[in-house]
């Protein structure tokens, strides 16, 4: 992989929101509004119910970490989709840049646009609802990983998807997420669901995040093994939505549709 | 021959978009790729960029099959330019060929950017987005970005589609010029029958996904007794299939 033109793509993509202040504020504005959301029920929650008396600001926390999740996901995406609506989608794809290399910069871009929006919701929330997310300690930076990997695999099945079926595949790169939040756990714990559905629900890395987050914050104990599991699930989805990316890719080649899109 | 193309075909479905072309370009000469809308002539610039795969056929470059080369290093030697496809339109002229110098690896960036804006004439709006710019300024950045790299290989889609006749000769002169200096193979896709008898050393015409016929601008004028190459291509284009 060449560097250079991992930066070269991420240069494209930090261009693009150095140069206009509303996209900026755009990023900062939906986590900032999620928190303000979150900490008003949460604190209600916790006046209010028997579960969540003994931490206070569960739910904003899990809020702080999903939005994370939906802002790497969301980021991957608009990214791809910045190509297709600029029309410069034939442009970038016949640059000499490899597959791997655009994954890359977009997964690293993603990284750094989810930041820009996370990093003053989770400050914001310290003072204005007494949470902080930092108190997960060092499982914090594992369960972020765990959830940037899944974030980026669910940006790579968006986007083969708009490579397989075009920008009409647009609408469903915006619903994604809320596909799998209610599988995901977030803000319930497992046992809430019905048994069948937890079963499939175990085969997500966001159920093993999110009931490792309430398993530190409610009991202070950290399971390791949970965290491991939830980044193995997380790789093994990776691995495959690369390569679903590939084949897509391999696909909308045998189908022309590279060469048009957008149009 | 720097580009061969031997029994070339793109079948979707249930259409024939390309139909079992030959063609080949010398090293350092243009050839004008002529047809009506729908003849084949994207798909044909799309298999040869690597975007569209062939149903069948061989590309040959400098003697090697296009799928010998690594994807990077034979698309670090080529490069495209329509006006169907455009650069980012919320970055700066200068961002744009900052990104694409990047991608295409370019070592004296700066330099190259230089030299190409002064050449092309594109330094007095090079910090305006280039969405903010009329269609002729649009043009030639375009052209910029698909010179950054010097390429060995010039794809042009209608270079100068929907440009004023004064923008439109410029460019055109530009290519003119660009061409004797450098060493560059072109293929020229175009409906403007003056642009291709200035620019092209010799042409292929194709209808239907196939070549009908090829020759030299005059050869093809005197072989179908017509006056210029606009009666030409209308009476190709509307008559029968010639013999190839």
């Amino acid at each position: 992989m060449n560097l250079g033109k991992i930066y070269a793509l991420a240069l494209r993509h930090l261009y693009l929101i150095s140069n206009s202040l509303p996209r900026i504020v755009d990023l900062i504005y939906w986590p900032t509004v999620q928190i303000f959301l979150w900490g008003f029920i949460s604190k209600f929650f916790t006046l209010n119910s028997d579960y969540y008396s003994n931490t206070v600001g569960i739910i904003l926390t899990a809020a702080i970490l999903y939005d994370f999740l939906f802002r790497v996901s969301i980021s991957f995406n608009m990214m791809f989709l910045e190509e297709i609506w600029s029309r410069n989608f034939t442009n970038l794809f016949i640059a000499p840049i490899k597959l791997s290399e655009i994954i890359a910069s977009l997964t690293l871009t993603a990284i750094l646009r989810a930041l820009i929006g996370m990093v003053p919701a989770a400050i914001i929330a310290i003072p204005l609802f007494g949470v902080s997310v930092f108190e997960l300690g060092l499982p914090l930076l594992f369960l972020l990983l765990s959830l940037y990997l899944f974030g980026v695999t669910l940006g790579l099945l968006v986007t083969s998807g708009l490579l397989r079926f075009g920008p009409s595949f647009e609408n469903i790169a915006w619903a994604s997420l809320f596909f799998l939040a209610p599988l995901g756990c977030i803000y319930y714990p497992l046992d809430i669901l019905p048994i069948s559905l937890q079963f499939v629900a175990k085969g997500l890395p966001l159920v093993h995040i999110f009931e490792e987050m309430r398993n530190i914050l409610l009991n202070d104990v950290v399971n390791y093994f949970d965290i491991f599991k939830a980044i193995s699930i997380s790789i093994l989805y990776f691995v495959l939505g690369v390569i679903i990316f590939y084949v897509s890719f391999y696909g909308a080649k045998i189908r022309g549709t590279l060469i048009n899109m957008g149009e | 021959m720097f580009i061969q193309i031997k029994n070339l075909s793109k079948k979707y479905k249930d259409t024939v978009a390309v139909n079992n072309i030959n063609f080949s370009i010398e090293k350092n000469k243009t050839l004008g790729l002529l047809g009506p809308n729908g003849c084949g002539k994207t798909t044909s610039i799309g298999m040869m960029l690597g975007l569209i795969k062939p149903t069948s056929g061989e590309i040959l470059i400098d003697n090697k099959n296009i799928d010998s080369f690594k994807r990077d290093e034979i698309l670090s030697r080529i490069n495209f330019a329509s006006p169907y496809i455009e650069l980012p339109k919320k970055l700066t002229v200068r961002q744009n060929l900052e990104v694409y110098g990047r991608l295409y690896g370019i070592k004296d960036l700066k330099g190259r950017i230089e030299e190409i804006s002064e050449d092309l004439d594109i330094k007095n709006f090079f910090s305006r987005k280039t969405g903010e710019l009329s269609s002729g300024q649009k043009n030639r950045v375009s052209l910029a970005k698909s010179l950054i790299n010097k390429p060995e290989i010039l794809f042009l889609d209608e270079p100068t589609a929907s440009l004023d006749p004064d923008i439109g000769d410029f460019v055109r002169t530009y290519i003119q010029k660009y061409r004797s200096k450098n060493q560059v193979t072109v293929l020229l896709a175009s409906h403007n029958m003056n642009e291709v008898e200035k620019l092209c050393d010799s042409i292929i015409m194709m209808k239907n996904g196939e070549i009908i016929d090829r020759g030299t601008c005059k050869e093809i004028i005197k072989k179908h007794g017509r006056n210029n190459l606009e009666e030409t291509f209308l009476k190709l284009a509307r008559g029968k299939n010639e013999s190839r």
